[in-house]
Protein backbone atom coordinates (compact mmCIF):
# COMPACT_ATOMS: atom_id res chain seq x y z
CA UNK A 1 0.00 0.00 0.00
CA UNK A 2 1.38 3.41 -0.95
CA UNK A 3 1.91 6.19 1.54
CA UNK A 4 -0.65 8.44 -0.17
CA UNK A 5 -3.21 5.65 -0.14
CA UNK A 6 -2.66 5.14 3.57
CA UNK A 7 -3.07 8.87 4.08
CA UNK A 8 -6.31 8.90 2.09
CA UNK A 9 -7.72 6.12 4.25
CA UNK A 10 -6.93 8.12 7.38
CA UNK A 11 -8.05 11.42 5.93
CA UNK A 12 -11.53 10.22 4.97
CA UNK A 13 -14.32 8.32 6.69
CA UNK A 14 -14.55 5.16 4.60
CA UNK A 15 -16.39 2.85 7.05
CA UNK A 16 -19.83 4.25 6.31
CA UNK A 17 -19.13 4.10 2.55
CA UNK A 18 -18.07 0.46 2.82
CA UNK A 19 -21.31 -0.41 4.62
CA UNK A 20 -23.49 1.31 2.04
CA UNK A 21 -21.51 -0.21 -0.85
CA UNK A 22 -22.00 -3.74 0.47
CA UNK A 23 -25.71 -3.15 1.00
CA UNK A 24 -26.05 -1.68 -2.50
CA UNK A 25 -24.80 -5.00 -3.88
CA UNK A 26 -27.00 -7.04 -1.52
CA UNK A 27 -30.16 -5.06 -2.39
CA UNK A 28 -29.33 -5.24 -6.08
CA UNK A 29 -29.29 -9.04 -5.89
CA UNK A 30 -32.50 -9.19 -3.83
CA UNK A 31 -34.37 -6.56 -5.87
CA UNK A 32 -33.36 -7.97 -9.24
CA UNK A 33 -34.24 -11.51 -8.12
CA UNK A 34 -37.73 -10.33 -7.14
CA UNK A 35 -37.91 -8.47 -10.47
CA UNK A 36 -37.14 -11.63 -12.41
CA UNK A 37 -39.68 -13.51 -10.29
CA UNK A 38 -42.53 -11.08 -10.98
CA UNK A 39 -41.60 -10.92 -14.68
CA UNK A 40 -41.85 -14.73 -14.66
CA UNK A 41 -45.22 -14.53 -12.89
CA UNK A 42 -46.55 -12.49 -15.80
CA UNK A 43 -45.22 -15.05 -18.30
CA UNK A 44 -46.07 -18.15 -16.25
CA UNK A 45 -48.90 -17.22 -13.84
CA UNK A 46 -48.77 -20.51 -11.86
CA UNK A 47 -45.86 -18.85 -10.00
CA UNK A 48 -48.47 -16.82 -8.06
CA UNK A 49 -49.34 -20.16 -6.33
CA UNK A 50 -52.83 -18.78 -5.65
CA UNK A 51 -51.41 -17.10 -2.57
CA UNK A 52 -51.66 -13.39 -1.83
CA UNK A 53 -48.16 -13.49 -0.33
CA UNK A 54 -46.66 -14.48 -3.71
CA UNK A 55 -48.91 -12.33 -5.86
CA UNK A 56 -47.59 -9.87 -8.42
CA UNK A 57 -49.42 -7.00 -6.72
CA UNK A 58 -47.54 -7.47 -3.45
CA UNK A 59 -44.16 -8.38 -4.94
CA UNK A 60 -44.05 -5.53 -7.44
CA UNK A 61 -43.44 -2.78 -4.84
CA UNK A 62 -40.96 -5.11 -3.12
CA UNK A 63 -39.03 -5.16 -6.41
CA UNK A 64 -39.24 -1.40 -7.06
CA UNK A 65 -38.47 -0.57 -3.41
CA UNK A 66 -35.46 -2.90 -3.27
CA UNK A 67 -33.92 -1.75 -6.56
CA UNK A 68 -34.69 1.98 -6.37
CA UNK A 69 -34.29 2.68 -2.67
CA UNK A 70 -32.27 -0.38 -1.58
CA UNK A 71 -29.77 -0.64 -4.42
CA UNK A 72 -30.00 2.85 -5.94
CA UNK A 73 -30.39 4.60 -2.58
CA UNK A 74 -27.50 2.73 -0.93
CA UNK A 75 -25.28 3.32 -4.00
CA UNK A 76 -26.11 7.03 -3.81
CA UNK A 77 -25.43 7.27 -0.07
CA UNK A 78 -22.11 5.46 -0.61
CA UNK A 79 -20.94 7.47 -3.62
CA UNK A 80 -22.18 10.83 -2.30
CA UNK A 81 -20.32 10.34 1.01
CA UNK A 82 -17.23 9.36 -1.02
CA UNK A 83 -17.45 12.21 -3.52
CA UNK A 84 -18.24 14.95 -0.99
CA UNK A 85 -15.27 13.98 1.17
CA UNK A 86 -12.81 13.66 -1.69
CA UNK A 87 -13.82 16.80 -3.56
CA UNK A 88 -14.00 18.88 -0.37
CA UNK A 89 -10.89 17.16 1.04
CA UNK A 90 -12.39 16.81 4.46
CA UNK A 91 -13.93 14.11 6.64
CA UNK A 92 -17.68 13.61 6.99
CA UNK A 93 -19.50 15.94 9.34
CA UNK A 94 -21.19 14.14 12.27
CA UNK A 95 -20.09 10.52 11.62
CA UNK A 96 -22.58 9.28 14.24
CA UNK A 97 -25.43 10.84 12.27
CA UNK A 98 -24.04 9.28 9.09
CA UNK A 99 -24.11 5.86 10.79
CA UNK A 100 -27.72 6.56 11.76
CA UNK A 101 -28.55 7.21 8.08
CA UNK A 102 -27.16 3.76 7.29
CA UNK A 103 -29.15 1.81 9.87
CA UNK A 104 -32.23 3.96 9.39
CA UNK A 105 -32.19 3.51 5.62
CA UNK A 106 -31.72 -0.26 5.83
CA UNK A 107 -34.54 -0.51 8.40
CA UNK A 108 -36.81 1.43 6.03
CA UNK A 109 -36.14 -0.94 3.12
CA UNK A 110 -36.73 -4.05 5.27
CA UNK A 111 -39.89 -2.67 6.92
CA UNK A 112 -41.29 -1.47 3.60
CA UNK A 113 -40.74 -4.85 1.90
CA UNK A 114 -42.23 -6.74 4.85
CA UNK A 115 -45.29 -4.49 4.94
CA UNK A 116 -45.93 -4.94 1.20
CA UNK A 117 -45.81 -8.74 1.44
CA UNK A 118 -48.26 -8.54 4.38
CA UNK A 119 -50.59 -6.43 2.25
CA UNK A 120 -49.96 -2.93 3.59
CA UNK A 121 -49.59 -0.28 0.90
CA UNK A 122 -50.87 3.27 0.55
CA UNK A 123 -51.12 2.67 -3.18
CA UNK A 124 -48.94 5.56 -4.34
CA UNK A 125 -46.44 4.48 -6.96
CA UNK A 126 -42.81 4.37 -5.71
CA UNK A 127 -44.17 5.67 -2.37
CA UNK A 128 -46.16 2.68 -1.15
CA UNK A 129 -44.79 2.89 2.39
CA UNK A 130 -47.39 3.51 5.09
CA UNK A 131 -47.19 6.60 7.28
CA UNK A 132 -44.92 5.39 10.15
CA UNK A 133 -42.28 4.37 7.58
CA UNK A 134 -42.74 7.72 5.82
CA UNK A 135 -41.94 9.52 9.08
CA UNK A 136 -38.77 7.45 9.52
CA UNK A 137 -37.76 8.33 5.93
CA UNK A 138 -38.24 12.01 6.77
CA UNK A 139 -35.98 11.74 9.83
CA UNK A 140 -33.26 9.78 7.99
CA UNK A 141 -33.39 12.16 5.04
CA UNK A 142 -33.02 15.29 7.16
CA UNK A 143 -30.05 13.62 8.89
CA UNK A 144 -28.55 12.89 5.44
CA UNK A 145 -29.02 16.55 4.48
CA UNK A 146 -27.34 17.66 7.72
CA UNK A 147 -24.35 15.34 7.17
CA UNK A 148 -23.99 16.43 3.56
CA UNK A 149 -24.35 20.17 4.10
CA UNK A 150 -22.16 19.99 7.22
CA UNK A 151 -19.42 18.30 5.20
CA UNK A 152 -19.70 20.90 2.43
CA UNK A 153 -19.41 23.67 5.02
CA UNK A 154 -16.13 22.33 6.42
CA UNK A 155 -14.56 21.90 2.94
CA UNK A 156 -10.96 22.84 2.29
CA UNK A 157 -11.70 23.74 -1.34
CA UNK A 158 -13.14 27.19 -2.03
CA UNK A 159 -15.28 25.89 -4.90
CA UNK A 160 -17.93 23.17 -4.53
CA UNK A 161 -17.35 20.67 -7.36
CA UNK A 162 -20.37 20.27 -9.67
CA UNK A 163 -21.04 16.62 -8.72
CA UNK A 164 -21.97 17.89 -5.26
CA UNK A 165 -24.51 20.29 -6.75
CA UNK A 166 -26.30 17.37 -8.34
CA UNK A 167 -26.20 15.32 -5.13
CA UNK A 168 -27.46 18.25 -3.07
CA UNK A 169 -30.32 19.01 -5.46
CA UNK A 170 -31.29 15.33 -5.24
CA UNK A 171 -31.32 15.45 -1.43
CA UNK A 172 -33.31 18.70 -1.29
CA UNK A 173 -35.80 17.76 -4.02
CA UNK A 174 -36.39 14.29 -2.55
CA UNK A 175 -37.15 15.85 0.86
CA UNK A 176 -39.65 18.20 -0.74
CA UNK A 177 -41.28 15.53 -2.89
CA UNK A 178 -41.50 12.95 -0.11
CA UNK A 179 -43.05 15.42 2.32
CA UNK A 180 -45.82 16.73 0.07
CA UNK A 181 -46.65 13.43 -1.64
CA UNK A 182 -47.15 11.73 1.71
CA UNK A 183 -49.30 14.31 3.49
CA UNK A 184 -51.95 12.08 5.02
CA UNK A 185 -54.17 11.66 8.05
CA UNK A 186 -53.75 8.31 9.86
CA UNK A 187 -56.97 6.47 10.70
CA UNK A 188 -55.70 6.16 14.27
CA UNK A 189 -52.40 6.11 16.15
CA UNK A 190 -52.31 2.31 16.18
CA UNK A 191 -53.08 1.51 12.59
CA UNK A 192 -50.94 1.60 9.49
CA UNK A 193 -53.77 2.94 7.36
CA UNK A 194 -54.09 6.60 6.49
CA UNK A 195 -55.97 8.83 4.05
CA UNK A 196 -54.22 11.19 1.65
CA UNK A 197 -54.76 14.90 2.11
CA UNK A 198 -55.51 15.13 -1.61
CA UNK A 199 -58.30 13.56 -3.60
CA UNK A 200 -59.35 13.03 -7.20
CA UNK A 201 -57.37 14.80 -9.89
CA UNK A 202 -55.31 16.77 -7.36
CA UNK A 203 -54.26 13.48 -5.80
CA UNK A 204 -53.24 12.08 -9.20
CA UNK A 205 -51.33 15.27 -9.97
CA UNK A 206 -49.52 15.20 -6.63
CA UNK A 207 -48.61 11.57 -7.17
CA UNK A 208 -47.14 12.20 -10.61
CA UNK A 209 -45.48 15.41 -9.52
CA UNK A 210 -43.74 13.12 -7.03
CA UNK A 211 -43.42 10.16 -9.40
CA UNK A 212 -41.72 11.93 -12.25
CA UNK A 213 -39.52 14.05 -10.02
CA UNK A 214 -38.45 10.89 -8.22
CA UNK A 215 -37.21 9.86 -11.67
CA UNK A 216 -35.82 13.35 -12.28
CA UNK A 217 -34.01 13.97 -9.03
CA UNK A 218 -33.52 10.54 -7.44
CA UNK A 219 -32.82 8.50 -10.58
CA UNK A 220 -31.32 11.22 -12.80
CA UNK A 221 -29.78 14.20 -10.99
CA UNK A 222 -28.20 12.05 -8.29
CA UNK A 223 -26.71 9.58 -10.77
CA UNK A 224 -25.46 12.52 -12.84
CA UNK A 225 -23.58 13.57 -9.70
CA UNK A 226 -22.08 10.08 -9.71
CA UNK A 227 -21.26 10.46 -13.41
CA UNK A 228 -19.59 13.87 -13.02
CA UNK A 229 -17.15 12.45 -10.50
CA UNK A 230 -16.53 8.86 -11.51
CA UNK A 231 -16.35 9.19 -15.32
CA UNK A 232 -13.59 11.84 -15.25
CA UNK A 233 -11.85 10.12 -12.35
CA UNK A 234 -11.85 6.71 -13.97
CA UNK A 235 -10.91 8.06 -17.39
CA UNK A 236 -8.07 9.98 -15.75
CA UNK A 237 -9.04 13.19 -17.50
CA UNK A 238 -11.26 16.09 -16.42
CA UNK A 239 -14.81 16.48 -17.58
CA UNK A 240 -15.11 17.76 -21.18
CA UNK A 241 -16.64 21.15 -20.28
CA UNK A 242 -17.16 22.43 -16.76
CA UNK A 243 -19.25 25.33 -18.02
CA UNK A 244 -21.56 22.93 -19.83
CA UNK A 245 -21.98 20.97 -16.59
CA UNK A 246 -23.15 24.19 -14.85
CA UNK A 247 -25.72 24.93 -17.56
CA UNK A 248 -26.73 21.25 -17.50
CA UNK A 249 -27.39 21.46 -13.78
CA UNK A 250 -29.47 24.64 -13.83
CA UNK A 251 -31.45 23.71 -16.93
CA UNK A 252 -32.30 20.34 -15.43
CA UNK A 253 -33.27 21.90 -12.10
CA UNK A 254 -35.48 24.54 -13.73
CA UNK A 255 -37.29 22.15 -16.05
CA UNK A 256 -37.78 18.80 -14.32
CA UNK A 257 -40.33 19.98 -11.75
CA UNK A 258 -42.86 20.83 -14.49
CA UNK A 259 -43.04 17.59 -16.46
CA UNK A 260 -44.97 15.21 -14.14
CA UNK A 261 -48.31 15.97 -15.74
CA UNK A 262 -47.30 14.17 -18.94
CA UNK A 263 -48.22 10.99 -17.03
CA UNK A 264 -51.83 12.17 -17.00
CA UNK A 265 -52.56 13.00 -20.64
CA UNK A 266 -56.15 12.32 -21.73
CA UNK A 267 -57.49 12.30 -18.18
CA UNK A 268 -59.57 14.73 -16.08
CA UNK A 269 -56.48 16.92 -15.75
CA UNK A 270 -56.90 20.41 -17.27
CA UNK A 271 -55.58 20.50 -20.82
CA UNK A 272 -53.19 23.40 -20.13
CA UNK A 273 -51.45 21.42 -17.37
CA UNK A 274 -51.08 18.46 -19.70
CA UNK A 275 -49.64 20.67 -22.46
CA UNK A 276 -47.28 22.35 -20.01
CA UNK A 277 -45.91 18.93 -18.99
CA UNK A 278 -45.37 17.92 -22.62
CA UNK A 279 -43.70 21.24 -23.52
CA UNK A 280 -41.22 21.07 -20.66
CA UNK A 281 -40.55 17.41 -21.46
CA UNK A 282 -39.49 18.35 -24.99
CA UNK A 283 -37.34 21.20 -23.67
CA UNK A 284 -35.66 18.77 -21.26
CA UNK A 285 -34.10 16.98 -24.21
CA UNK A 286 -31.55 19.80 -24.54
CA UNK A 287 -29.97 19.69 -21.07
CA UNK A 288 -30.22 15.90 -20.99
CA UNK A 289 -28.30 15.53 -24.23
CA UNK A 290 -25.91 18.32 -23.24
CA UNK A 291 -25.05 16.32 -20.13
CA UNK A 292 -24.74 13.06 -22.03
CA UNK A 293 -22.39 14.64 -24.60
CA UNK A 294 -20.38 16.24 -21.81
CA UNK A 295 -19.95 12.83 -20.15
CA UNK A 296 -19.13 10.91 -23.31
CA UNK A 297 -16.76 13.58 -24.68
CA UNK A 298 -14.77 13.35 -21.45
CA UNK A 299 -13.27 10.26 -23.05
CA UNK A 300 -12.27 12.27 -26.14
CA UNK A 301 -8.73 11.30 -27.10
CA UNK A 302 -8.82 8.15 -25.00
CA UNK A 303 -11.40 6.07 -26.78
CA UNK A 304 -9.05 3.07 -26.67
CA UNK A 305 -10.02 2.68 -23.00
CA UNK A 306 -13.33 1.33 -24.20
CA UNK A 307 -11.55 -1.65 -25.71
CA UNK A 308 -9.46 -2.44 -22.67
CA UNK A 309 -11.43 -1.28 -19.65
CA UNK A 310 -14.81 -2.88 -18.86
CA UNK A 311 -15.54 -0.31 -16.12
CA UNK A 312 -15.17 2.52 -18.62
CA UNK A 313 -17.43 0.56 -20.94
CA UNK A 314 -20.09 0.34 -18.21
CA UNK A 315 -19.95 4.12 -17.77
CA UNK A 316 -20.07 5.04 -21.44
CA UNK A 317 -22.83 2.55 -22.25
CA UNK A 318 -24.74 3.96 -19.26
CA UNK A 319 -24.45 7.44 -20.76
CA UNK A 320 -25.61 6.11 -24.12
CA UNK A 321 -28.69 4.60 -22.48
CA UNK A 322 -29.21 7.90 -20.65
CA UNK A 323 -29.23 9.65 -24.03
CA UNK A 324 -31.55 7.07 -25.50
CA UNK A 325 -34.09 7.10 -22.69
CA UNK A 326 -34.06 10.91 -22.45
CA UNK A 327 -34.91 11.00 -26.15
CA UNK A 328 -37.64 8.38 -25.76
CA UNK A 329 -39.19 10.14 -22.73
CA UNK A 330 -39.96 13.45 -24.49
CA UNK A 331 -41.21 11.48 -27.50
CA UNK A 332 -43.64 9.55 -25.28
CA UNK A 333 -44.76 12.77 -23.60
CA UNK A 334 -46.27 14.05 -26.85
CA UNK A 335 -50.02 13.66 -26.54
CA UNK A 336 -50.48 11.74 -29.79
CA UNK A 337 -47.64 9.30 -29.05
CA UNK A 338 -48.89 8.98 -25.48
CA UNK A 339 -52.35 8.01 -26.75
CA UNK A 340 -50.68 4.90 -28.15
CA UNK A 341 -48.03 4.25 -25.49
CA UNK A 342 -49.83 4.99 -22.22
CA UNK A 343 -50.97 2.02 -20.09
CA UNK A 344 -48.91 -0.31 -22.34
CA UNK A 345 -45.64 -2.16 -21.81
CA UNK A 346 -43.82 0.50 -23.82
CA UNK A 347 -43.80 2.58 -20.61
CA UNK A 348 -42.36 -0.37 -18.68
CA UNK A 349 -39.66 -0.76 -21.35
CA UNK A 350 -38.87 2.96 -21.23
CA UNK A 351 -38.49 2.92 -17.46
CA UNK A 352 -36.17 -0.07 -17.66
CA UNK A 353 -33.99 1.39 -20.40
CA UNK A 354 -33.35 4.18 -17.90
CA UNK A 355 -33.22 1.97 -14.81
CA UNK A 356 -31.11 -0.89 -16.16
CA UNK A 357 -29.20 0.91 -18.88
CA UNK A 358 -28.49 4.20 -17.12
CA UNK A 359 -28.98 3.95 -13.34
CA UNK A 360 -27.74 0.40 -12.77
CA UNK A 361 -24.84 0.57 -15.22
CA UNK A 362 -23.44 3.90 -14.00
CA UNK A 363 -23.74 2.50 -10.45
CA UNK A 364 -21.91 -0.71 -11.44
CA UNK A 365 -19.13 1.34 -13.04
CA UNK A 366 -18.84 3.64 -10.04
CA UNK A 367 -18.91 0.79 -7.51
CA UNK A 368 -16.26 -1.14 -9.47
CA UNK A 369 -14.11 2.01 -9.40
CA UNK A 370 -14.71 2.77 -5.73
CA UNK A 371 -14.69 -0.62 -4.02
CA UNK A 372 -11.01 -1.50 -4.66
CA UNK A 373 -10.04 1.96 -3.39
CA UNK A 374 -12.08 1.56 -0.22
CA UNK A 375 -10.43 -1.75 0.63
CA UNK A 376 -7.03 -0.65 -0.75
CA UNK A 377 -6.76 -3.45 -3.24
CA UNK A 378 -7.67 -4.13 -6.86
CA UNK A 379 -10.70 -5.92 -8.29
CA UNK A 380 -10.49 -9.69 -7.85
CA UNK A 381 -11.29 -10.42 -11.51
CA UNK A 382 -11.43 -8.07 -14.49
CA UNK A 383 -12.69 -10.98 -16.60
CA UNK A 384 -15.79 -11.23 -14.38
CA UNK A 385 -16.42 -7.48 -14.78
CA UNK A 386 -16.24 -7.97 -18.53
CA UNK A 387 -18.71 -10.88 -18.35
CA UNK A 388 -20.98 -8.80 -16.15
CA UNK A 389 -20.90 -6.00 -18.70
CA UNK A 390 -22.00 -8.24 -21.57
CA UNK A 391 -24.68 -10.02 -19.52
CA UNK A 392 -26.08 -6.66 -18.36
CA UNK A 393 -26.04 -5.19 -21.88
CA UNK A 394 -27.67 -8.23 -23.51
CA UNK A 395 -30.21 -8.44 -20.67
CA UNK A 396 -31.15 -4.77 -21.02
CA UNK A 397 -31.49 -5.01 -24.80
CA UNK A 398 -33.64 -8.15 -24.57
CA UNK A 399 -35.82 -6.48 -21.95
CA UNK A 400 -36.46 -3.22 -23.77
CA UNK A 401 -36.88 -4.82 -27.20
CA UNK A 402 -39.50 -7.21 -25.78
CA UNK A 403 -41.35 -4.32 -24.15
CA UNK A 404 -41.25 -2.16 -27.27
CA UNK A 405 -42.82 -4.89 -29.39
CA UNK A 406 -45.27 -5.85 -26.68
CA UNK A 407 -46.22 -2.24 -25.84
CA UNK A 408 -46.74 -1.04 -29.39
CA UNK A 409 -48.71 -4.22 -30.23
CA UNK A 410 -50.90 -3.67 -27.16
CA UNK A 411 -51.54 -0.04 -28.10
CA UNK A 412 -52.44 -0.95 -31.66
CA UNK A 413 -54.67 -3.88 -30.62
CA UNK A 414 -56.58 -1.79 -28.06
CA UNK A 415 -57.39 0.94 -30.57
CA UNK A 416 -58.25 -1.34 -33.53
CA UNK A 417 -61.87 -1.26 -34.72
CA UNK A 418 -63.64 -3.60 -37.13
CA UNK A 419 -65.81 -2.50 -40.06
CA UNK A 420 -68.84 -2.13 -37.74
CA UNK A 421 -67.07 0.20 -35.31
CA UNK A 422 -66.66 -2.47 -32.61
CA UNK A 423 -63.37 -3.18 -30.88
CA UNK A 424 -61.51 -5.70 -33.02
CA UNK A 425 -59.79 -7.49 -30.14
CA UNK A 426 -60.93 -8.40 -26.65
CA UNK A 427 -58.54 -7.50 -23.82
CA UNK A 428 -57.70 -11.15 -23.20
CA UNK A 429 -56.64 -11.56 -26.84
CA UNK A 430 -54.11 -8.76 -26.35
CA UNK A 431 -52.84 -10.50 -23.19
CA UNK A 432 -52.41 -13.79 -25.09
CA UNK A 433 -50.51 -11.97 -27.86
CA UNK A 434 -48.07 -10.59 -25.28
CA UNK A 435 -47.03 -13.98 -23.91
CA UNK A 436 -43.86 -14.55 -26.00
CA UNK A 437 -42.62 -11.06 -25.14
CA UNK A 438 -43.27 -11.55 -21.44
CA UNK A 439 -41.15 -14.70 -21.59
CA UNK A 440 -38.46 -12.76 -23.51
CA UNK A 441 -38.54 -10.00 -20.87
CA UNK A 442 -38.13 -12.55 -18.07
CA UNK A 443 -35.13 -14.07 -19.90
CA UNK A 444 -33.62 -10.58 -20.32
CA UNK A 445 -34.03 -10.09 -16.58
CA UNK A 446 -32.31 -13.44 -15.93
CA UNK A 447 -29.31 -12.28 -17.96
CA UNK A 448 -29.16 -9.07 -15.95
CA UNK A 449 -29.51 -10.93 -12.63
CA UNK A 450 -26.78 -13.42 -13.60
CA UNK A 451 -24.44 -10.50 -14.27
CA UNK A 452 -25.36 -9.07 -10.88
CA UNK A 453 -24.55 -12.38 -9.16
CA UNK A 454 -21.12 -12.34 -10.83
CA UNK A 455 -20.60 -8.81 -9.49
CA UNK A 456 -21.61 -9.88 -5.97
CA UNK A 457 -19.09 -12.76 -6.10
CA UNK A 458 -16.38 -10.48 -7.53
CA UNK A 459 -17.00 -7.83 -4.88
CA UNK A 460 -17.01 -10.47 -2.10
CA UNK A 461 -13.64 -11.83 -3.26
CA UNK A 462 -12.23 -8.32 -3.66
CA UNK A 463 -13.21 -7.37 -0.12
CA UNK A 464 -11.81 -10.66 1.21
CA UNK A 465 -8.57 -10.02 -0.62
CA UNK A 466 -8.40 -6.47 0.78
CA UNK A 467 -9.11 -7.58 4.35
CA UNK A 468 -6.47 -10.34 4.13
CA UNK A 469 -3.86 -7.92 2.81
CA UNK A 470 -4.65 -5.49 5.61
CA UNK A 471 -4.32 -8.20 8.27
CA UNK A 472 -1.02 -9.35 6.73
CA UNK A 473 0.36 -5.81 6.64
CA UNK A 474 -0.72 -5.21 10.26
CA UNK A 475 1.06 -8.44 11.29
CA UNK A 476 4.19 -7.43 9.38
CA UNK A 477 4.13 -4.00 11.01
CA UNK A 478 3.73 -5.59 14.45
CA UNK A 479 6.62 -7.98 13.76
CA UNK A 480 8.97 -5.16 12.76
CA UNK A 481 7.92 -2.93 15.68
CA UNK B 1 -51.17 40.96 -3.46
CA UNK B 2 -54.41 40.07 -5.19
CA UNK B 3 -52.73 40.66 -8.54
CA UNK B 4 -50.04 38.07 -7.66
CA UNK B 5 -52.63 35.58 -6.40
CA UNK B 6 -54.42 35.53 -9.74
CA UNK B 7 -53.09 32.52 -11.72
CA UNK B 8 -53.50 34.47 -14.97
CA UNK B 9 -50.85 36.92 -13.69
CA UNK B 10 -48.76 34.60 -11.55
CA UNK B 11 -48.11 32.07 -14.38
CA UNK B 12 -46.50 34.45 -16.90
CA UNK B 13 -44.71 36.28 -14.09
CA UNK B 14 -43.24 32.99 -12.83
CA UNK B 15 -42.22 32.09 -16.35
CA UNK B 16 -40.48 35.45 -16.82
CA UNK B 17 -38.64 35.22 -13.49
CA UNK B 18 -37.37 31.69 -14.17
CA UNK B 19 -36.49 32.41 -17.78
CA UNK B 20 -34.60 35.62 -16.99
CA UNK B 21 -32.75 33.92 -14.12
CA UNK B 22 -31.74 31.09 -16.43
CA UNK B 23 -30.56 33.55 -19.11
CA UNK B 24 -28.49 35.37 -16.49
CA UNK B 25 -26.89 32.08 -15.43
CA UNK B 26 -26.00 31.24 -19.05
CA UNK B 27 -24.61 34.77 -19.48
CA UNK B 28 -22.59 34.42 -16.27
CA UNK B 29 -21.16 31.12 -17.49
CA UNK B 30 -20.33 32.07 -21.07
CA UNK B 31 -20.25 35.89 -20.92
CA UNK B 32 -16.62 36.39 -19.97
CA UNK B 33 -13.56 34.58 -21.31
CA UNK B 34 -11.64 35.20 -18.08
CA UNK B 35 -14.44 33.85 -15.89
CA UNK B 36 -14.86 30.93 -18.30
CA UNK B 37 -11.18 29.99 -17.92
CA UNK B 38 -11.51 30.18 -14.12
CA UNK B 39 -14.63 28.00 -14.17
CA UNK B 40 -12.91 25.44 -16.40
CA UNK B 41 -10.09 25.16 -13.84
CA UNK B 42 -12.54 23.69 -11.35
CA UNK B 43 -12.83 20.58 -13.47
CA UNK B 44 -9.51 19.44 -11.96
CA UNK B 45 -10.83 19.29 -8.38
CA UNK B 46 -11.38 15.49 -8.45
CA UNK B 47 -7.67 15.04 -9.26
CA UNK B 48 -6.29 17.15 -6.45
CA UNK B 49 -6.16 14.26 -4.00
CA UNK B 50 -5.20 11.42 -6.28
CA UNK B 51 -4.12 8.28 -4.51
CA UNK B 52 -1.95 5.69 -6.10
CA UNK B 53 -3.87 2.56 -6.92
CA UNK B 54 -2.13 -0.02 -9.05
CA UNK B 55 -2.97 0.65 -12.68
CA UNK B 56 -4.52 -2.53 -13.95
CA UNK B 57 -7.37 -2.82 -16.43
CA UNK B 58 -9.93 -2.31 -13.67
CA UNK B 59 -8.40 0.97 -12.59
CA UNK B 60 -8.65 3.12 -15.64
Amino acid sequence: MSATNQAAAEQYDYDIIKKFSIMAVVWAVVGMFVGVYIASELAWPFLNFDSPYFSFGRFRPVHTGAVIFGFGGSALFATSYYVVQRTCQTRLFAPGLATFTFWGWQAIIVMAATSYVLGYSQGREYAEMEWPIDILIEIVWVSYLAVYVGTLMRRKQAHIYVANWFYLSFILATALLHTFNNLAVPVSMFTLKSYSLFSGTQDAMTQWWYGHNAVGFFLTAAFLGMMYYFVPKHAGRPVYSYRLSIVHFWALSFMYMWVGTHHLHWTALPDWASTLGATFSIMLLLPSWGGMINGIMTLSGAWDKLRTDPIMRFMIVALSFYGMSTFEGPLMSLKDVNALSHYTDWTVGHVHSGALGWVAMISFGSLYHMIPRLWKTEMFSVKLINMHFWLATIGTLLYITAMWISGISQGLMWRAFDDFGNLQYSFVESVAAMHPFYAMRAIGGMFFLTGMLLMAYNVYQTIRQGVRAEVASARAAAATA
Amino acid sequence: MEWFADPENARPLGLLIFFITFCLIVFWVYGSRKRGAKLEEYKNIPFLDDDEVKKDKSNG
